[in-house]
């Protein structure tokens, strides 16, 4: 079964829709790419799996024992966060709740999961530096390394590598791929269609026509050739 | 010093200074969450609406004005956090309007329903809080206790709940948190603190406790920990030093605390600059 199946779902805001009869799943492992021009709805989709949006009509479906909160998220970057005193530590600490229910405190077993998600970011080094002072791409591991504490199975990336520099970007995509290689399933916004085609297994295309398929499907069908093609 | 000590033998002047270092306290907690979250416009819109009930409390000749005053401003507070969130365009105005309107109404009831021959002084005294804090009972006290004790502990139970839902509230809720009842939560515990607050400093001057040491803190330290528990000392610090200094001088008691408070922050703002934070 589909740890993530979409089946007819319309997406919008105050009863006006944004996407229709949207069709996809996302399976163990797989690496997914959501393209499509701004405005498509492609937050909007990552925002209806993570309950933050309610559906118009249609069904999100989890499956495969992942329940809402088991899925990690790494949203756009908000202006409010670049300011805010906090330790990288108490960042990634933060993406261990959902898995406490109703214990107040950090356990052991807290310290463990946050300790191996900055190693596997390779942060282990900033634990104590303030998030603030961060790089964008050092801001990004962090956040990914919160998600990675919450998530199980999944991870939802909302443009992960915009507005980093070019070292940068390649560091985030070679750490989601060593997610992705352990066992990760990955749903990525991504604006770079290039890349998108070159990691993803899957893509799924959001604008008039929507698409989903394999990203060699994609590369075949007339939506993903005249997107490619476009300047 | 020997002054001082003196000072302290009266029971009320104890009460002064026990029920100040706890609004202090609670203030300055509740401060970093809504400097951090861009809610300060809150902790302003519910002094004001607190000036209103306390006006009508007054009117309706209540013996314990906070069995009023404490659900209105609990209720506003609700009311105001939602306004703030939903309505994109003109959600300041709003509230601004809402503030504005209680404050209004308050001094016309105070007016229209004179507690003491002295209107002028009695609006005065809520608005600035010049005597109210040397006139506690024992009652006034351990109410204040009691409010401020569950403040703090709620505090401590929620910290990294509160923490969490500060830096992200988006991710806070995509992880199962029920991000609009902690929202709720500090929006119910700003308003117990600011009713607290009508008697240090009175009305117009509660912003100044909540907003000063949070961002004095800021300007020292980089992790929430460090910000929080500096702001709490920095808090309680400035409302003893103000409390005695305007036992001694004689100068009204909230508006010292707040000038304390200032020129706290103004050196904590040139430590931080020297250091380039
Ligand atoms: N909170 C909101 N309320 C109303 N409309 C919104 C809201 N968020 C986004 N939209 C609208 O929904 C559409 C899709 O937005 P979004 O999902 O952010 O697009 P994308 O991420 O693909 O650029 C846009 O037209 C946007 O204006
Ligand atoms: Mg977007």
């Amino acid at each position: 079964m589909a740890l993530i199946k979409c089946e007819n779902l319309t997406l919008g805001y105050e009863g006006r829709p944004v996407v229709t009869g949207l069709n996809f799943e996302v399976n163990e492992g797989d690496y997914v790419c959501i393209v499509g021009e701004n405005g498509s709805g492609k937050s909007t989709l990552m925002k209806a799996i993570l309950g933050l949006v309610q559906p118009l009509s249609g069904q999100i479906i989890f499956g495969d024992g992942l329940t809402q909160n088991q899925v990690g998220y790494l949203p756009q970057l908000t202006d409010n966060q670049r300011d805010f005193p906090a330790t990288v530590r108490e960042v990634v600490y933060s993406g261990c709740i959902a898995g406490m229910g109703r214990r107040p405190f950090f356990g052991r077993r807290e310290k463990e999961i946050a300790k191996n998600a900055m190693e596997r970011m390779g942060i282990l080094d900033l634990a104590k530096r303030s998030y603030r002072d961060l790089s964008g791409g050092q801001q990004q591991r962090v956040l990914l390394a919160r998600a990675l504490c919450a998530a199980r199975k999944i991870l939802l990336l909302d443009e992960p590598v915009s507005g980093l520099d070019p070292k940068a970007t390649i560091e985030m995509y070679d750490a989601i791929d060593r997610l992705n290689a352990e066992g990760v399933a990955i749903l990525m916004i991504s604006h770079d269609i290039l890349a998108a085609t070159i990691k993803a297994s899957h893509i799924l295309h959001l604008g008039r026509e929507t698409f989903f398929g394999t990203t060699a499907e994609y590369e075949a069908s007339r939506t993903g050739r005249e997107f490619m093609a476009a300047p | 010093m020997a002054q001082i000590l003196e000072y302290l033998s009266y029971p009320f002047v104890r009460y002064a200074v026990i029920v100040g270092v706890l609004i202090a306290l609670c203030s300055s907690l509740l401060g970093v969450t809504l400097v951090l979250k861009r809610f300060s416009f809150i902790g302003d819109g519910l002094s004001h609406v607190a000036f209103g009930a306390v006006a009508a409390a007054a009117a309706m000749k209540l013996t314990d004005q906070t069995v009023l005053v404490l659900p209105v401003t609990v209720l506003s507070a609700v009311l105001l956090l939602r306004t703030g969130k939903r309505a994109k365009v003109k959600g300041d105005a709003m509230i601004a309007m809402i503030s504005v309107s209680a404050l209004a109404l308050g001094y016309l009831l105070m007016h229209l329903f004179p507690v003491s021959g002295n209107v002028s002084g009695d609006v005065c005294t809520t608005l600035f809080g010049s005597t109210s804090i040397l006139t506690l009972t024992a009652a006034d006290v351990r109410l204040c206790a009691w409010l401020s004790a569950a403040v703090l502990v709620l505090f401590v139970l929620f910290y990294h709940r509160i923490f969490a839902v500060t830096f992200d509230e988006d991710f806070s809720q995509a992880t199962g948190m029920r991000a609009d009842r902690y929202n709720m939560l500090i929006a119910v515990l700003v308003a117990a603190v600011v009713v607290l607050a009508m008697n240090l400093v009175g009305s117009l001057l509660i912003s100044a406790l909540v907003i000063f040491p949070a961002l004095s803190a800021m300007r020292l330290f980089r992790s929430f920990l460090s910000v929080t528990v500096c702001s709490a000392v920095l808090s309680v610090v400035c409302a003893v030093l103000g409390m005695a200094v305007s036992i001694l001088a004689g100068t009204p008691v909230g508006a010292t605390v707040v000038a304390v408070d200032a020129a706290a922050f103004l050196v904590c703002y040139v430590i931080g600059a020297v250091r380039g934070v």
